[in-house]
């Protein structure tokens, strides 16, 4: 288990480091297929290996680096921060740099507890994010193979870096796997400062002004964020010792419930919740294999996962309620501003800060029921998210345009690409598949805890519905236009897709299973309660899954009274779908446009008020905390 | 038992007229008249409709957008020209633009005459339209069975009907 | 047991019901405007006319979008009268609200096209008010299957005052009616010629009325809940509610999207919400 874990944590950094100095892009494309292959094949084997056990404690070579290396690792990083603000003149992350020095003196001085001799720690939550991490990130590090290439013959200008860019992915993997397994606090900083500065590197990517700008906001918006944590650590060690998660999670009240509101800050930040959501929005100018797997699927959720981790203290708290309160406003708040958006990275986007608010809602309640929904959400948002932004990726470079409108007609140029995309869209809002189980458990778990918050949600979900389907019907629309030249799928881009695609069904077909054998017994050492999900309810989802299923065979025949005419343009069609004749005999185009709905909502106004409501709510949070 | 007798759904399609005999078919919806008494719907739509009513006569323009709506209305459908224009031109058949009554553009089942003419007149040859729908039905049950099955596999490549 | 014989006799009656209350309300519309109207039939004569008409389609795939919208209103409704779970039918109708647009959408015709953005639009409209529907019922027996409801013995319209004006506001979207009649309407001509079912013809229009009647079935269940203490006063007040919307409908001029999106969600937030709060801490504190 030691091995494996350690394996788990070293060979995709190992990859990355090997695929760097491989000489030709085929060895190189070799070493990642390779790299990421064997990842997914280690979380499986992690999962198998845990099955059914009880949660265990790892040293797996990082007690040694805890005790040697985490200082000098520290000091590396924040000179490498450091050395980034000068040299791109950013004098604010040069400040943070400072105060994180600062704070890591302070820690210091508070005098370093005896580091853990196990500091990992291997339970069902720690589990599900390796799966995660390994099998979604897996398949997006083999989408980003195809990805990449197409996206060098886009930009020919400039150096090829897309061996570090390999690199920064890999060694972001290896920090991954680090946080959600770390369960002592210095570490879990450590990997989660790592995590952010991977996010800046593969932001600023292209190196474009827009691109640093962004990155420094990113960087900066998570460098404050982590300031939580490490407060928490400096709170922690003045008080008890041993700076641990799992010690915060157990906590009495007044003191751990500081300390996980510390946490919850940079939580609230890693996940781009409000008032931190600017810095996602501007992460989209990254290559979107770096969207799909830090910026939807796996670094975001780092941050709902130690609020998770810290849910238990939160429980029946006021504290824990108005941190709900600020995931649910920022899970209305961004839904409604998605259903303005026709750019879809933007949409997808603001749908990732919502469900991610969705799910700090879900923790802060911190109940049985809503933290098996918050722990649900987590897997099936991220498989689906990761599969939509990968499909937008290629069609993008397949189409020169990322907009919505653009895809009109999707299905029938290339159905292919539309299917994966219209499975990750259901996959995300429609009944019987994931997110909407993990959606009713969590109305269910909210109004069994306070009213106001299952409203919010039940206002927020609305304008999902819409801005969703109106994708997938633009992807569905039979267009009347001709299609344009599509290039086809490299065979990476496919293998990923497909993949995703897959498990987006699959797991809404085996989630009871993932619910009984994962997350029930992780539930069961924290919390106190049963699923309400009975089973009738279970067999009407899956007849409503087989129903859909079926859909697509009532196309297999056709009935006799079908005939095929034009549709009605008051019949001055021109003959076919796509023209018809106006004014002065002149040819005119159909083109058909989506709602955006400008005339009722404005992103602008409705971003400030987020900001100025999850501002006040925080400091409303610690107010709270103190009471 | 047919049901196409008590649910006659129309279009109404204005050729080219005084407007005289599109006010006397609005008529026939009012309260006085009020055709939905035997199921008759305007619906606007030649998709949802059996029966085109088509006043004024037909010229340059108004003929390929009278042959759109006909070719769109599902079968069985029946036409009906409204008026002495739609019936021959009328005092419009000697101008430059004119092509002549409706059925210089598609076939006609019944014309109603006047000018312009009277709302009873109208539902009188509505209700004559019905029984020639009805012929056209047991013409279309026959043309239906003619037809092959299709059997096709989802997501093949839909063709353009040919116009 | 008396659940499953509830949900089939629902599959099986619940067409021949829809028809004739779409019957009736044509037959009372037309009334209200001084005209005979049609006979109480009539629903179904032009029901059977559409199944034997010729099917004209746009492409190969719209009428598939209507199977599925038809399939899964059934499923809620007998999801419903089989005593389950309120928010998962609330979800079921949204998958087949949602199926209708994609059918819609899928036509590339501008009317049918704006009649779909229209559709979702209303359908943005309501899904709150649903949704803090099913809550206020779930408080008062702690449970969202709708057999439990049933089985409360408090009269839950006095509870849930401010939740059953709010349904009603949304039903009126649901059922089509005047002023929210935006996506389409049943008579009469309007802008958009007849909206998301502009495309559809003869066979596929019939199951889209098909639905249609399956859903008025299932939103005239949902009302009869609040009152579902007494069947004595429920039946009455279900037929007089429904008769109101009727009469809302005749008087009520079209209201553009942009109202009927704030005036509904203004009302859930309002009735609907301050309804379920006061309510929740009312329950909470041992009234």
């Amino acid at each position: 288990m030691e091995r494996l874990v350690f394996l788990l944590i070293a060979v995709p950094l190992l990859g990355g480091i090997l695929q760097a100095v491989m000489p030709g892009a085929r060895a190189r494309h070799g070493v990642i297929w390779f790299t990421c292959g064997l990842t997914i094949l280690l979380a499986h084997a992690v999962l198998v290996m845990t099955l059914g056990e009880a949660p265990i404690r790892l040293n797996a070579g990082l007690a040694l680096f805890e005790r040697q290396g985490l200082l000098p690792a520290e000091i590396a990083l924040i000179a490498l921060i450091g050395f980034y603000g000068i040299r791109y003149r950013n004098p604010l992350a040069v400040v943070l740099a400072g105060l994180q020095a600062l704070l890591l003196i302070g820690q210091q001085q508070a005098g370093h507890p005896e580091p853990l001799e196990q500091p990992l720690l291997l339970d069902g939550l720690a589990v599900m994010m390796v799966m995660i991490i390994g099998v979604v990130g897996g398949g997006i590090g083999i989408h980003a193979i195809g990805y990449m290439q197409e996206h060098r013959e886009h930009h020919p200008e400039g150096p090829d870096r897309r061996a570090s860019f390999f690199f920064v992915v890999f060694l972001f993997l290896s920090a991954m796997f680090g946080l959600v397994l770390a369960d002592s606090l210095p570490l879990l900083l450590l990997f989660w400062e790592i995590t952010t500065l991977c996010s800046f590197l593969l932001i600023g990517f292209e190196r474009t002004p827009e691109a640093m700008k962004n990155a420094f906001k990113a960087l900066n918006l998570n460098l404050i964020g982590g300031f939580g944590i490490g407060l928490a650590i400096l709170h922690q060690s003045i008080n008890h010792g041993t700076p641990t998660l799992s010690s915060i999670a157990s906590g009495a009240a007044p003191a751990a419930l500081l300390a996980a509101a510390l946490i919850a800050i940079a939580g609230l930040a890693k996940s781009a919740q409000f008032p931190f959501s600017s810095w996602l929005l501007g992460a989209m100018v990254a290559p979107t294999p770096v969207s799909a797997l830090l910026h939807s699927s796996t670094m975001v959720k780092a941050g709902v996962y130690v609020i998770i981790r810290c849910a238990p203290v939160f429980h029946l708290t006021p504290a824990g309620f108005i941190l709900s309160l600020i995931g649910a406003i920022t899970f209305l708040l961004t839904s409604t501003i998605a259903a303005t958006q026709s750019n879809a990275k933007r949409v997808l986007a603001y749908s990732t800060i919502a469900n991610l608010g969705l799910i700090v809602t879900c923790a802060g309640i911190g109940s049985h029921q809503a933290v098996w929904a918050a722990m649900l959400l987590i897997i099936f948002h991220a498989v689906a998210k990761a599969l939509l932004f990968l499909s937008v990726g290629t069609v993008e470079h397949k189409l020169g345009s990322r907009d919505i409108e653009d895809m009109n007609g999707l299905i029938v140029c290339n159905p292919r690409l539309a299917l994966a995309m219209l499975i990750g869209a259901a996959g995300m809002f429609l009944a019987p598949f994931g997110m909407l189980i993990s959606k009713w458990a969590a109305i269910e778990a909210l109004i069994q805890a306070n009213p106001i918050l299952p409203i919010i949600i039940a206002f927020g979900s609305a304008p999902t519905l819409f801005f969703w389907t109106k994708w997938m019907g633009k992807l569905l629309a039979c267009r009347p236009q001709a299609c344009p030249a599509i290039r086809v799928c490299s065979l990476s881009e496919q293998a990923a897709l497909g993949l995703l695609a897959a498990l987006t069904i699959g797991i809404c077909a085996i989630f009871p299973m993932v619910s009984s054998h994962l997350i029930e017994p992780y539930l069961a050492l924290h919390f106190s309660g049963e699923i309400l999900i009975s089973r009738g309810n279970l067999i009407t989802m899956f007849i409503m899954l087989a129903l859909i299923g079926l859909l697509p065979f009532s196309l297999v025949y056709r009935s006799r009274a079908e005939r095929m005419v034009t549709p009605y343009l008051c019949g001055a069609n021109l003959g076919d779908t796509g023209h018809f004749t106006g004014s002065a005999d002149s040819v005119q185009p159909v083109y058909l446009k989506n709602y955006y709905l400008h005339s009722l909502l404005d992103e602008a106004t409705l971003f400030r008020l987020g900001l100025i409501a999850s501002g006040t709510l925080m400091l409303v949070m610690f107010a709270a905390v103190g009471w | 038992m047919s049901m196409f007798k008590r649910s006659p759904w129309m279009v109404h399609y204005d050729g080219a007229s005084c407007n005289g005999c599109d006010i006397e078919v609005l008529a026939c919806l009012t309260p006085r008249y009020d055709v939905e008494r035997f199921g008759v719907i305007n619906t606007g739509n030649p998709k949802h409709a059996d029966v085109l009513l088509i006043t004024g006569y037909i010229n340059e323009q108004s003929q390929p957008v009278v042959r759109q709506i006909y070719q769109q209305m599902p079968d069985p459908k029946v036409v009906i020209a409204i008026g002495i224009c739609a019936t021959s031109g009328g005092i419009f058949s000697e101008c430059y633009n004119t092509k002549g009554g409706v059925d210089s553009t598609i076939p006609v089942d019944v014309y109603v005459p006047g000018c312009a003419a009277r709302p009873e007149s109208i539902i009188d040859g509505v209700v004559k339209g019905l029984a020639v729908l009805e012929t056209k039905r047991a013409a279309w049950r026959i043309e239906r069975k003619k037809r092959n099955r299709v059997f096709r596999l989802p997501f093949f490549k839909p063709k353009a009907s040919p116009p | 047991m008396s659940g499953w014989l509830s949900a089939i006799l629902y599959i099986l009656l619940a067409p021949v019901a829809g028809g004739l209350i779409a019957g009736i309300d044509r037959k009372l519309t037309a009334r209200m405007q001084r005209r005979i109207g049609p006979p109480i039939f009539q629903p179904f004569y032009d029901l059977f006319k559409l199944i034997d008409k010729e099917n004209v389609i746009v492409n190969l795939y719209q009428n598939l979008y209507l199977t599925g919208f038809l399939v899964f209103n059934i499923v809620a409704g007998t999801l419903f009268f089989a005593g389950g779970d309120l928010l998962l039918v609330i979800f079921a109708l949204a998958l087949s609200g949602i199926f209708l647009v994609l059918g819609a959408a899928s036509a590339t015709s501008p009317y049918s096209h704006i009649g779909a953005e229209r559709e979702l639009i209303q359908m943005m409209a309501c899904e709150p008010m649903l949704l803090i529907a099913a809550m206020g019922l779930y408080l008062l027996p702690h449970s969202f299957q709708v057999r439990d409801i049933l089985a409360v013995d408090k009269p839950l319209f006095l509870y849930l005052p401010g939740i059953l004006f709010g349904l009603l506001y949304i039903l009126t979207i649901k059922l089509r009616k005047s002023p929210f009649d935006l996506s389409t309407s049943h008579h009469a001509h309007q802008e958009i010629v007849k909206g998301i079912t502009t495309e559809f013809s003869g066979p596929a229009l019939a199951v889209v009325e098909l639905a249609h009647w399956y859903e008025t079935i299932l939103i005239l269940g949902m009302i009869y809940l609040f009152f579902a203490w007494n069947p004595w006063v429920a039946v009455p007040a279900t037929i007089g509610l429904y008769l109101a919307e009727i009469l809302v409908d005749n008087t009520n001029a079209r209201l553009t999207w942009r109202w009927t999106v704030t005036s509904s969600w203004l009302i859930a937030a309002v009735a609907g919400a301050g309804n379920l709060i006061v309510l929740f801490y009312f329950l909470k504190a041992g009234f």
